[in-house]
C-alpha cells in the first residue's frame, strides 16, 4: 500500500494548553483508518491540524501528504492536494446556494453526490446553505460536497452524528466509496462503522495510546484500558 | 427623446434591458435628475407627474381590489458629471389591491451628484406592496442620496421593502424609513449596503407595531472595508396587544473600517413582544476555512461571504 499521509511527533497547543502530543500517524491509499477516543480527547483538533484550519497551526511534527510536506501551506493549498474535511458541525452560509457551495472545487457532478447522500438534487440544489437547512441536512450536504471533490483522503468527522438512522447505510456507502477512489481518516462513535475500517487509532488526552486491528482497538476503548489514563479520561464515554 | 437614449445606455451599463419597463401594459416613470421624462398610467395605475425647479412630484395610485401582473417601474437618474434630483412620491394602494415595484436608481455617470427622496406610502386595508429599490452608483464617491420614507400599512396589509446598494461606491448614504403597522399588518425592511473607501453610511429604519397582532421585521445587512463607516439603527416599537417585531442585524467589517449598531427596541403592551440581534466583525472564520477547503484562496473565500450575505 502506498503511504499517502504520514504524521509524525505532532503537537498543537492551544491557549497554552497542550492538546496533541507526539501524534504519530500514517495511512496508504485505498486505506480505511478510524480514529476512536472520548469527547475532548483531540480528534477533531487533530483533523483541523491536519487540514490546516485556522487558529490550528501545530507546534511540533510534521505531517507529510501525498509526497508533499504540509508544513505551513496554508488550507486551500492541502484542499488543491486532495485533502478534504468534511466537518462535524458545517459553517452555514447566506445567501450561498447549495448547488454554488457544491460547484467550487467539485470534479464530479454534484447533483450526482447529493443523490448519494440520500436527498433529491432538484430539491437541494437550489436551496440556500443557512440556517432553514436542518442540521441532518447540512451535514449530508457537506458529505455530498467531499465526495464532489473527489480528494485523495477525506477526512471524516463524526459524518453520522445527527444523521436519521434510515440513511446510515447510505452514508456507509459513500465512506466506502471515498475509500474506494483515495483514503479515509474517520472519526467516529459508530462501533459499526469503526469496525469495517482498515485499521485504527485510539486518542486519549491528546495522545495516539493504541493502534492496530480495529476490532482490537475498540476493545481496548471499550475495556477502558487505557494504560496513560487508566481508564478514567477514556471512561468519560463508555463505547465508541 | 434624448433622455430616453442616456436611460437606455444607462441600463446597458447595469447589464439589464430596459424594453419591458417601457413597454406599453407597463406602468412607469422615468426621471433625470428635475425633468420628468416619461410616464405611462395603465387601466387600474394612475401616474401623476410634474417638474419643475424644486424638482419632480410624482403621484402614483393603484386602484381598489387590482392585481398588477408587470412591475410599476421608477426610474430615477442622473446622466450627467454632476447634478440633483428632488423627489417628492406619493403611493397609494386601495384596498385588496397587489402590486410590485421596481424602482432603479441610476448614478453610474455623475462625479458628483444628489438624489433626495421624500416618499409617503399608503396601504389601504388588505393591500400589499412589494417596493424593490436598487442603487447603482459607479466609481466616483461623490454620490449623495439622502432617502426618507413615511409608511402607513393598513389592517390586513403587507408592506415588503428591500434596499440594496451593493454596485459601485456608495459615496454618502442617509436613509431614513419610518413604518407604522396596523391591525394584523405586516411590515418587513430589508437593507443590503456595502460601502468601501470613504463611503459614509447612515441607515435608520423605524416601525412602529400600533395595531392588535401587528408583525415587523428589520433586516440589514452591510459590508464596509478600506476606512468606510456605517452607522446603522433598526428600531422596533410593540405597541399592541399580540405585536411582534424582530431586528436583525449583520455588519461585516474589514480594513479600517467602522461599524455600528444600534437596535432600539421598545414595548408599550405587555402582551407585544420585540426581538433583535446584532452581530458587528470579521468574516467568521469558520465560514472561511469551510470555503478554503473547497479550494478558494483565503481573498476569494471572504469576497464569496460578503457577496453571499449581500447577494
Amino acid at each position: 500500500m502506498t503511504r499517502l499521509l504520514d504524521v509524525a511527533g505532532l503537537g498543537l497547543s492551544l491557549g497554552g494548553r497542550a492538546i496533541l502530543w507526539d501524534v504519530d500517524l500514517a495511512l496508504g491509499e485505498g486505506e480505511l483508518h478510524v480514529l476512536l477516543g472520548a469527547n475532548g480527547a483531540g480528534k477533531s483538533s487533530l483533523a483541523y491540524c491536519l487540514m490546516g484550519c485556522t487558529g490550528y497551526p501545530p507546534d511540533a511534527g510534521r505531517m507529510r501528504f501525498a509526497g508533499h510536506e504540509l508544513g505551513d501551506l496554508p488550507l486551500h493549498e492541502r484542499a488543491r492536494l486532495g485533502l478534504a474535511l468534511a466537518w462535524q458541525e458545517p459553517a452555514r452560509f447566506e445567501g450561498l446556494r447549495v448547488s454554488d457551495y457544491l460547484a467550487l472545487g467539485a470534479r464530479t457532478d454534484p447533483g450526482d453526490c447529493l443523490a448519494r447522500v440520500g436527498l433529491p438534487p432538484a430539491d437541494y440544489l437550489p436551496r440556500l446553505l443557512d440556517k432553514t437547512l436542518s442540521g441532518g441536512e447540512r451535514k449530508r450536504i457537506e458529505l455530498a460536497g467531499v465526495l464532489a471533490l473527489r480528494p485523495r483522503l477525506a477526512i471524516l468527522d463524526e459524518p453520522t452524528a445527527g444523521i436519521d438512522f434510515l440513511s446510515q447505510e447510505e452514508i456507509a456507502h459513500v465512506i466506502q466509496t471515498l475509500r474506494a477512489e483515495g483514503a479515509v481518516l474517520l472519526i467516529t462513535h459508530q462501533e459499526n462503522l469503526a469496525a469495517g475500517a482498515d485499521s485504527a487509532s485510539q486518542l486519549c488526552g491528546g495522545r495516539i495510546v493504541c493502534r492496530g486491528e480495529p476490532a482490537r482497538v475498540i476493545a481496548a476503548f471499550k475495556a477502558r484500558s487505557c494504560q496513560r489514563c487508566d481508564g478514567e479520561t477514556c471512561d468519560r464515554e463508555a463505547s465508541p | 427623446m434624448p433622455d430616453l437614449h442616456d436611460l437606455y445606455a444607462a441600463f446597458r451599463q447595469i447589464g439589464e434591458d430596459p424594453a419591458p419597463i417601457l413597454a406599453p401594459d407597463t406602468a412607469h416613470l422615468v426621471a433625470q435628475g428635475q425633468r420628468l421624462v416619461s410616464r405611462q398610467s395603465i387601466p387600474g395605475v394612475r401616474i401623476e407627474a410634474e417638474s419643475g425647479e424644486a424638482g419632480i412630484l410624482a403621484r402614483v395610485e393603484v386602484a381598489a381590489g387590482l392585481v398588477i401582473p408587470r412591475p410599476v417601474h421608477l426610474c430615477f437618474g442622473i446622466f450627467e458629471p454632476c447634478g440633483d434630483q428632488n423627489v417628492a412620491l406619493v403611493i397609494s394602494l386601495g384596498p385588496a389591491s397587489r402590486a410590485e415595484f421596481w424602482s432603479h436608481c441610476l448614478f453610474t455617470l455623475p462625479e458628483r451628484a444628489r438624489h433626495a427622496m421624500d416618499a409617503r406610502v399608503d396601504l389601504l386595508p388588505g393591500a400589499r406592496l412589494d417596493y424593490r429599490e436598487a442603487h447603482y452608483h459607479g466609481l466616483s464617491g461623490g454620490i449623495e442620496v439622502v432617502a426618507r420614507a413615511r409608511v402607513r400599512v393598513g389592517e390586513g396589509a403587507r408592506y415588503r421593502a428591500d434596499f440594496t446598494l451593493v454596485q459601485g461606491r456608495v459615496g454618502r448614504l442617509d436613509l431614513d424609513y419610518e413604518v407604522e403597522v396596523g391591525t394584523r399588518a405586516s411590515a418587513e425592511l430589508l437593507s443590503k449596503v456595502y460601502g468601501r473607501m470613504t463611503d459614509e453610511i447612515a441607515i435608520r429604519e423605524g416601525v412602529r407595531l400600533n395595531g392588535e397582532g401587528a408583525r415587523g421585521l428589520v433586516k440589514t445587512r452591510v459590508a464596509v472595508e478600506d476606512e468606510a463607516q456605517a452607522r446603522i439603527i433598526g428600531a422596533t416599537y410593540g405597541n399592541a396587544a399580540g405585536a411582534r417585531g424582530h431586528v436583525d442585524c449583520l455588519e461585516i467589517v474589514r480594513d479600517r473600517a467602522v461599524a455600528s449598531a444600534v437596535p432600539e427596541v421598545r414595548v408599550s403592551h405587555p402582551q407585544a413582544k420585540v426581538t433583535h440581534e446584532a452581530a458587528i466583525g470579521s468574516v467568521d472564520e469558520r465560514q472561511v476555512d469551510a470555503l478554503m477547503a473547497r479550494g478558494l484562496s483565503p481573498a476569494e473565500a471572504v469576497d464569496r461571504i460578503v457577496l453571499g450575505m449581500l447577494g
